[in-house]
């Protein structure tokens, strides 16, 4: 029985990873970006949360809901403003920005915040604690399953949006094309602001599970990447459906590892991602060889 | 016929390498221009800088009375300029109807999804299929389509024919000639020289990133084309 609890927290700790690491997907598809700022725009999102929290002694779920409009506009701004030009440099060049841009906003947040440690689950209500024992070594938190349904309406929206709707569909298109896009009227500057509003949109979402689910600081942001970008590749680079089961493949392996050794837990998840590192690149074509 | 498209001076590089020098010519409304010329003559340029997919160097491109040298690509498309790009360059993930419908932008006319599936039967049963994995053929008129969407009054096209097999670029050319008969505008690059002559009004030939000749099609000496397409000079 303790396996098959096991084997459910981790689904349970796997979505949160896959709303983590959403965002992180969607940049990498849309624009080729890795956003090394990722877990910190969460972590920021998180403090938006709490400041409104702080501020209005709202719940923490209300709080988000307003704090969201400033992630999204955020996402705009930084598109339009750091990324884009990062972008015509090359492809280093983003990756360079986002490193920059990490510190940038750890440090900002130390100076506004503190080193001290902060949660939401105090103003979360209810959610954080309550919980149902199916039986003697099998229970179902209220907020695992929360975070599971929020990880598969998102991902299931996400995958209507961009197969259903036109503005998905330039989304692909730029994606596949950007020279194509802009030849047949796709704003693809547009576009690409779009995808990273989206993208920080979702970060704020896996900040404040991340602020209920436990504590965050300033400098939480990285390990937070790093989940997310185990989840990204485990699931498939460019793929969102495989980002969710990436983040949940993580999340099981993190929880079974447990079951072995408390400490082996994490070790687990790098376990996995390395594994699948090595099967899809390995052997022979691991080698370089000019294009 | 009023001027559409009028280019002055046009130069344009890829870093170092000169690919148009100088280059000036006018469309008028309703004409069929074929570009020709030898690979590397700049011809591609030219239809991208008009397109907006490549930013001149120096020179004015000014469509319909104003001037659209800086203006960015889908913003011309908007003013009713289209480019079939060389290569195709179909959205593959996308199924046939999403790039058409994605290509819609807003510019209003006979065409839409029901008129160019008129016009390319062939796509009719393709309609749901991701354009990965279509052929050739039937890329090509997807890409013709897709131009056509955003109902262009200058339909720029780039090497239709190019790895067809022949009896496709007939079809393609067949279909071309429907529209070219709806009195659109086009401007067209073509290695074969007797179909560009047949298809085309008037020709452009270029060499090295200049205009070396340019007539009515009907008037030309196919003699005179080859040796200015190839840069021969003839004893006088």
């Amino acid at each position: 029985m303790t396996i098959v609890n096991a084997v459910l927290q981790g689904i349970f700790l796997g979505a949160f990873y896959a709303v983590l690491a959403c965002g992180l997907s969607i940049m990498f598809g849309v624009m080729r970006i890795i956003n090394l700022a990722h877990g910190d725009l969460a972590v920021l999102g998180a403090y938006a949360t709490f400041v409104i929290v702080e501020q209005t002694g709202a719940s923490a779920l209300i709080a988000f809901v307003v704090s969201l409009p400033l992630m999204i506009v955020l996402g705009y701004v930084l598109q339009l403003t750091v990324l884009e030009r990062s972008l015509k440099a090359g492809i280093l060049t983003p990756l360079l920005a986002t490193f920059g841009l990490s510190i940038v906003v750890q440090n900002l947040l130390q100076l506004a915040f503190s080193p001290d440690v902060r949660s939401l689950g105090g103003s979360a209500g209810t959610i954080t604690t309550a919980s149902w024992q199916v039986t003697s070594g099998l229970s179902v938190s209220a907020l695992g399953l929360l975070v599971l349904l929020v990880a598969v309406l998102l991902f299931g929206g996400l995958q209507l949006f961009l197969s259903r709707t036109r503005v998905g569909w330039m989304m692909r298109a730029t994606a596949e094309d950007a020279d194509a896009a802009e030849l047949v009227g796709i704003d693809s500057r547009a576009v690409y602001a779009r995808a990273t509003a989206l993208a920080v949109a979702t970060a704020a979402l896996g900040g404040l599970f991340l602020g209920i689910r436990s504590v965050f600081d300033p400098v939480s942001g990285p390990t937070q990447l790093i989940f997310a970008f185990e989840a990204v590749v485990i699931g498939g680079m460019g793929s969102l459906r495989g980002t969710l089961l990436g983040g949940i493949a993580l999340g099981v392996a993190q929880t079974v590892g447990a079951q072995i050794h408390p400490q082996f837990a994490v070790m687990a998840g790098h376990l996995l991602f390395l594994a699948v590192l090595i099967v899809r690149f390995g052997g022979a074509r691991l080698r370089l060889r000019p294009v | 016929m009023s001027l559409l498209l009028e280019v002055s001076g046009l130069d344009c590089r890829y870093g170092l390498l000169q690919a148009v020098r100088g280059v000036s010519l006018e469309v008028a409304g309703g004409e069929t221009v074929a570009l020709i010329g030898a690979n590397g003559a700049g011809k591609t340029t030219l239809l991208r800088a008009v397109a907006g997919a490549h930013r001149p160097h120096a020179g004015r491109v000014i469509f319909d009375r104003s001037d659209i040298t800086r203006m960015p690509a889908h913003e011309r498309v908007a003013r009713g300029i289209a480019l079939v790009p060389e290569g195709r360059r179909l959205f593959p993930s996308l199924t046939v109807e999403e790039n058409l419908r994605v290509a819609a932008a807003g510019r209003r006319g006979r065409w839409n999804v029901r008129t160019v599936l008129e016009v390319f039967p062939l796509l009719q049963a393709r309609r749901h299929m991701p354009a990965a994995t279509l052929s050739g053929g039937e890329q090509q008129a997807v890409a013709i389509g897709r131009a056509l969407m955003s109902n262009p009054r200058l339909l720029l096209l780039d090497e239709v024919s190019l790895g067809l097999a022949p009896v496709v670029v007939d079809a393609v050319y067949r279909s071309l000639a429907d529209v070219i008969g709806e009195g659109a505008t086009v401007v067209l690059v073509e290695q074969d020289l007797t179909r560009a002559l047949k298809v085309a009004g008037r020709v452009i030939c270029m060499l090295e990133g200049r205009v070396v000749l340019e007539g009515e099609a009907a008037s030309l000496d196919r003699d005179h084309v080859v040796s200015a397409y190839f840069g021969l000079r003839r004893p006088a």
